[in-house]
Order: structure tokens, then sequence, then C-alpha cells
């Protein structure tokens, strides 16, 4: 269904027109904040390495691959989100209040926040660049499907697109549509098929998946 | 605040970029921009409404050129000096002038601190004005502090079509009223309604406290 050809080949590599003088403004704030006793120099591994190695997009995709598989999930999923993400384990911080929004053959839902990043970290990790950039916050609310072509994602005509701004603390997760074909998938199995940005409302999910999009 | 953050609707930044492999971090500096504000956020002296404002409350012209992890280290720095954690001289310098009376959060703490996380519902003896199904207008305002009422739906029409409870209010939170909470719904909003003939079908929906609405016909 979605035209998913053109790949997204912009290299960020450029560096930061000001990156010298950041790294030196970080350096000295953390042995200032360090030197006062501010702030544990172990705790900053905790926090660098939960976000970088322990919660992700994979835990997400778990959430919707249990609600593909299991109809009484999903139901529930649907009925109270934090309770249903909170039996997985995932709850906590950017995640208090959770919201599953459910895709389907007449609605697309597509999750932003205009006003900052708010994202649900516990189920998807760190938001990337892209969603805390001012193209997307921008042009998320007034062109939506611009952006979803920006991504290769082309929606029929006639299906209703419901654009969520974050503008509190609820956290809102999608819950795409389940690909045809997928019938004798294991859960891990269908996980391996979810990415991130099924999960945001910027792609739709494919079967079979292109494997080096699929959340990890 | 009518800052350069509150961007839904503005035209002129170009197509959305993907990053090819993108990393959590870019680079060993966003790392500890990223970890030494969440390390700080867990010392109590602040909440996510203050922090949010700190970041938001830049010129405009140096909001839209700094990068993401910078609008965090421009926060934490004006939170720390606001709160007293550290003074101006003491920033400037990097070098500190004796030690803070305030503990740091231990590494041992901070999976819990995260686990927990901050719940923001609490129960207001007051009961909803609205339900589900019912119309309302987003009065026109202009609050020179921090907001969560996006411009772009100032003065528009929209359903009601979720009530949440009540949460604490983000605009009285950011002025450091920790007791003020208030019913918060899910409203949507047309297309039409927000960009006119301009608009591509389908709605936008925001979450939006009570003291931002009023009854719309």
């Amino acid at each position: 269904m979605s035209s998913h050809d053109h790949h997204h080949d912009h290299n960020h590599d450029h560096e930061h027109p000001r990156l010298s003088e950041l790294q030196l403004r970080v350096k000295a704030l953390e042995s200032l904040l360090v030197d006062k006793g501010l702030v544990d120099p172990a705790a900053l591994d905790v926090f660098i390495d939960t976000y970088e190695t322990k919660v992700g997009p994979r835990n997400g995709a778990q959430v919707v691959a249990k609600a593909w598989a299991d109809p009484k999930f999903k139901a529930a999923l649907l009925a109270d989100a934090s309770a249903a993400i909170k039996s997985f384990g995932f709850e906590g911080r950017q995640g208090e209040h959770m919201v599953v929004l459910e895709n389907t053959p007449k609605v697309h839902n597509m999750v932003v926040c205009t006003l900052c990043s708010c994202y649900p970290w516990p189920v998807l990790g760190l938001p990337p660049v892209w969603y805390k950039s001012a193209p997307y916050r921008a042009r998320a609310v007034n062109d939506p499907r611009g952006v979803l072509a920006d991504f290769g994602t082309e929606l029929p005509g006639d299906i209703e697109i419901k654009v969520w701004d974050s503008t509190a603390e609820l956290r809102y997760l999608v819950l795409p549509m389940r690909p045809a074909g997928t019938d004798h998938l294991s859960e891990d199995e269908l996980a391996d098929l979810i990415t991130r940005n099924s999960m945001i409302g910027t792609e739709i999910v494919t079967f079979p998946a292109k494997a080096q999009e699929a959340a990890e | 605040m009518n800052g350069a953050h509150d961007m839904g609707g503005m035209h002129g930044f170009g197509p959305v970029l993907q990053e090819k492999d993108e990393p959590w971090f870019h680079g060993e500096w966003e790392k500890k921009a990223f970890a030494l504000t969440l390390a700080c956020g867990g010392l109590g002296q602040w909440n996510i409404d203050i922090s949010r404002h700190a970041r938001e409350n830049q010129p405009p012209a140096q909001y839209l050129d700094n990068s993401y992890y910078e609008q965090w280290l421009h926060g934490l720095e004006v939170l720390l000096v606001e709160a007293g954690l550290v003074t101006e001289d003491e920033l400037k310098t990097g070098k500190a002038n004796g030690k803070s009376n305030v503990a740091a959060l231990p590494a041992d703490r901070v999976f819990k601190a995260l686990q927990q996380g901050s719940p923001y519902a609490r129960e207001i003896a007051e009961a909803p004005a609205f339900k589900p199904g019912d119309k309302v207008r987003v009065k026109s305002m202009n609050p020179p502090g921090h907001t969560r009422a996006p411009q772009y739906v100032r003065g528009h029409v929209g359903e009601i079509v979720m009530h949440h409870g009540a949460h604490v209010f983000a605009d009285a939170s950011a002025r450091g009223e920790h007791g003020v909470a208030h019913h918060i719904y899910n409203v949507a909003f047309t297309a039409e309604e927000l960009w006119g003939a301009d608009g591509q079908g389908g709605a936008v929906h925001l979450d939006l406290w009570e003291p931002y609405l009023e009854r719309a016909r």
C-alpha cells in the first residue's frame, strides 16, 4: 500500500555549528554540579544507559503485537491503556497517563507535540530528531498528508486523519493496523514488523517488513 | 506565552527529514545535557511545567536557532540559577563556591524515580463543566506566561470527545502553584474549523483544561 520506495538518505553528519562550544559548556556544567554535590556521576550513567539500551520502541511493539494476537488484551488496552501497558512493566516517566489510538480502514491516527516534544517514553523510548523538529511540529496539524508523504506514506483519500497534539500529560500510542498475510506469525514475529514510526502514526506496518526499519 | 515554541500551523520550515541510522544521542554532550537535566530534575526544586517554561522562554530567533538539547541545556542553566542551586558566577567560571545543601539523587534511586514517574491526576471537588459531545470554544487569550493552549486553537470551536478527570493545571504549576488542578478534556477540532479552505479534512485533537474553554453553540 504505502509506496515506501523512496529512501530518506539525508545524512545529517554536518557538525553542529556550536559543537566545540557546547562540549565545553556541558563539561563545565557537569564538573560544577558534581563539585557542588548536586549530581552523582554514577546517576548520569544510569540515565543514559536506561534510554540507550533498556527502554525503546521494542516495548511498544510488544504491546501492539499482543493486541493484534489477543482480542481480550486489545479491548483492555483500548479501555485502560495505562493499566494494560503496565502489565508489561512499562510505566513511569512520560507515560503516566497513556491513551491508545486504534487505526482502522476508516481512521488513521498521527501523534505530535506542537509545543515541545511530549512522547510516550516507556513504550517508545526517547523521540527521534524529526519528531522534535520544527517541520514536523509545524506541519503535522495543518498538512498531515504532506507530512505523511515525507515518510513515503500514502493513504486513501477517504480515510479520515486524526492528529493528536500532546498538549498535556496524556501520552498517545498508535495501534497500527495488522497487515494482511500475518495470521501464521507469532507475537515475537509480529513485533519484528512493527516500526517506531507506525506507533507514532507516520507510517503503516507492512508485511513483509523492511527489516532495517523495524523497531529495535 | 506566544513564543517560537508554539509552532502548530507555521509555514516555511520545509520537509520533515528523517536521519538514517539515527543514534539515541549525537555525541557525548547530548548524553550529558540529557542526563544532567534528569538528574537535576530529581532534586525536586522545580516541576515539568517550570522546566518547559524555562526552555520556551527565549527570544524567538534564539529558540529557532537552537538544536534540541541546546534548549534543554539553556533551560537547565536558567533553572539552576533561579532555584538558587548555583550562582551566575559559578556558571560563568565553572568553579564551585562551596557545596550545596541540596543532596544529589543517588544512582541507586534513578530506576525507581523513572519507574514511578510523576502522576498528574488529582481528585477535585468541582464537578466537570462539560461532557463528551459538548461544543466548546477555546477562549481568546494571550497569557505572557506558560500555557498549553496553542495559538492555533484559540477562538476556535471544537467538540469534547473525552473527559480525562482532573489533572495538575500546567499554567499554574509553571508559576510554582502546585495545588491547582482542573478537569481536562480531549477536544476535537475539524480541519475546516482550524484552517478554513486550506484544511485537508479530518480533525486535530488536543487535551485542554477547563479554564481554557467556554461553552459554544
